[in-house]
């Protein structure tokens, strides 16, 4: 099943620096979905648009259409509110709100409007499990979520995003700045999350992208190149460029 | 090759470093110098009667009583029109306004008020308020004014203070879902709260130690009583020890002392509660 359905999707920022170009790709449901490449390919960009993040920064231009079940999250009626709650991100550097662990979790919740503290007791205790974080820190709940380590802090925001039982979960690089058991310990929560959720994931390097990806997509300057199932596009790519990229010849 | 250092080398460095320390205290030797001049000279003027009665005997004795909750009054009252209107442009400027011609216009008129001389926002105070306006000399005329007078100095700190909070906490609060309103309330106010509120107190600080803009919106040679309505006149501390040291022969010096000690140790008093503020929140501060 089709979770979101980009179409000629074409993006420019104000600097020209990033951009896409045509882009046309099918994210499928409940599967870990990998975009990699080099640095500037366009990779953030993309996930930027489908939470409509890039309404912060500076794009001049944007055509296309970006399908979340059907519907075209580019639409100037979209409620972005309500699409950041169904679409979670989760940052390259982990960046917990200056509040404790506790009021990190239930930021969004509370936000949306959910007071019942059961409700909101309930997402904590789940959200944690889910991000394999809570044996760490079920007894320090209150305390500032600055005094988790590097690791527990990306877990967290992962947590933080997961509170919102949103429907798809965008990473960028989560790991970029984790120690290999961190890593690990991400890596394997995602394989847990996806039979709930859509995950599209930036990886940090080829081989996180080989180990994670269901399907993967190859960016490369703004294009779409090359998009295939995991173990097929890491195996026997299609497109010369793709190869060149995975078997370390640029990049 | 490299030769051993010389005497003399050694010895310019020394002197530069010499000189810089005696730079750096001379520096320090004003502030102490008034400071402690006119504790010395004040403190004997001190009673409970000083800072507890009215003047007597055409102010030659007595008490201060009306000038400090004159001055009291103002500050207060310059808070009241100053904070929120100071702390809501600066929300604008750092948060919403983007960097355009009309946001640039904003700034540089910020800038250009910080610069007018106090003595002009007096006779504007005058002009607007007190004849215009039909406020009269009184205390609401004089608040105003000093608001005025406030305003550049608490707008640009609360920016910056606002500007301080980093930007990847904006993000996170947008990506999971808040309004740009709920993320400046529940994130970035909180969070440079410290910061604004030291911008706030050294912003009060000046107008409680101004005379200029007082003088001819608000500001009483002699009143019998206190200010009962904010269209009341009011004595005010600078105000008053301008004219005990200038308007009022044979006046005891210890008096003209006394006020100044008294003024001093308002202003002062306020400047340590914005650097506890501020130290305090530095060393609480996560990011």
């Amino acid at each position: 099943m089709v979770k979101i359905l980009i179409e000629h999707l074409s993006l420019r920022y104000a600097d020209g620096t990033e951009s896409l170009k045509d882009v046309n790709l099918a994210i499928p449901a409940h599967a870990i979905t990998v975009l990699f490449g080099p640095a500037g390919g366009g990779k953030s960009t993309l996930l930027r648009v489908l939470n409509r993040l890039n309404d912060l920064t500076d794009v001049v231009h944007v055509s296309g259409r970006v399908l979340l079940d059907g519907q075209d999250i580019l639409d100037p009626k979209t409620d972005v509110i309500a699409l950041r709650r169904r679409v979670g991100m989760v940052f390259a550097r982990p960046v917990p709100l200056p509040l404790s662990i506790r009021a990190n979790l239930t930021y969004g919740l509370e936000l949306a409007g959910e007071r019942r503290k059961t409700r909101l007791e309930e997402a904590i205790e789940r959200s944690l499990h889910q991000a394999a974080l809570w044996d760490e820190v079920k007894d320090r709940l209150d305390e500032p979520a600055f005094s988790l380590s590097g690791g527990q802090q990306q877990r967290l925001c992962l947590a933080r995003n997961l509170a919102l039982e949103p429907e798809v979960i965008l990473l960028d690089e989560p790991t970029s700045g984790l120690d290999p058991i961190s890593t690990a310990k991400v890596e394997g929560s995602l394989q847990e999350l996806k039979s709930r959720y859509t995950i599209v994931l930036v990886p940090h390097s080829i081989q996180q992208a080989a180990r994670t990806a269901d399907y993967a997509a190859f960016f490369l300057q703004g294009e779409l190149i090359e998009h295939a199932a995991g173990k097929t596009i890491f195996t026997v790519p299609k497109d010369p460029r793709t190869e060149d990229y995975i078997t370390g010849r640029f990049g | 090759m490299l030769r051993p250092t010389s005497i003399s080398r050694l010895f310019i460095q020394r002197l530069g470093f010499s000189l810089l320390t005696l730079v750096a205290l001379l520096t320090v030797t004003p502030i102490l110098a008034v400071v402690g001049y006119i504790a010395w000279q004040g403190t004997p003027a001190i009673s409970g009667e000083f800072v507890s009665a009215f003047p007597r005997e055409g102010m030659r004795a007595g008490g201060i009583l009306p000038a400090i909750v004159g001055t009291f009054y103002l500050t207060l009252g310059t808070a009241i029109f100053s904070v929120p209107l100071g702390i809501g442009a600066a929300i604008y400027l750092s948060e919403y306004a983007s960097d355009n011609r009309w946001t640039r216009l904003i700034r540089i008129a910020i800038i250009n008020l910080a610069g007018i001389p106090s003595v002009v926002y007096g006779l504007f105070g005058l002009g607007l308020f007190v004849i215009f306006l039909g406020f009269g000399t009184s205390l609401l005329a004089g608040s105003l004014t000093l608001s005025i007078m406030t305003l550049p100095v608490i707008i640009s700190t609360a920016e910056e203070a606002l500007r301080a909070v980093p930007q990847s906490f904006r993000v996170v609060s947008i990506s999971l879902g808040a309004t740009h309103w709920q993320t400046i309330r529940r994130i970035v106010l909180p969070q440079s709260l410290p910061g604004i509120l030291t911008g706030v107190i050294l912003g009060l600080e000046r107008a409680a130690g101004e005379t200029a803009p007082i003088l001819f919106t608000v500001a009483a040679f002699f009143l019998s009583r206190l200010p009962t309505s904010p269209f009341d006149p009011t004595m005010a501390l600078p105000y008053h020890l301008f004219v005990i040291s200038t308007q009022v022969p044979g006046m005891p010096i210890k008096i003209q002392y006394g006020t100044a000690l008294v003024l001093l140790v308002f202003v002062l008093g306020m400047n340590l509660l914005a650097t506890l503020i501020r130290s305090r929140a530095r060393a609480r501060r996560q990011w």
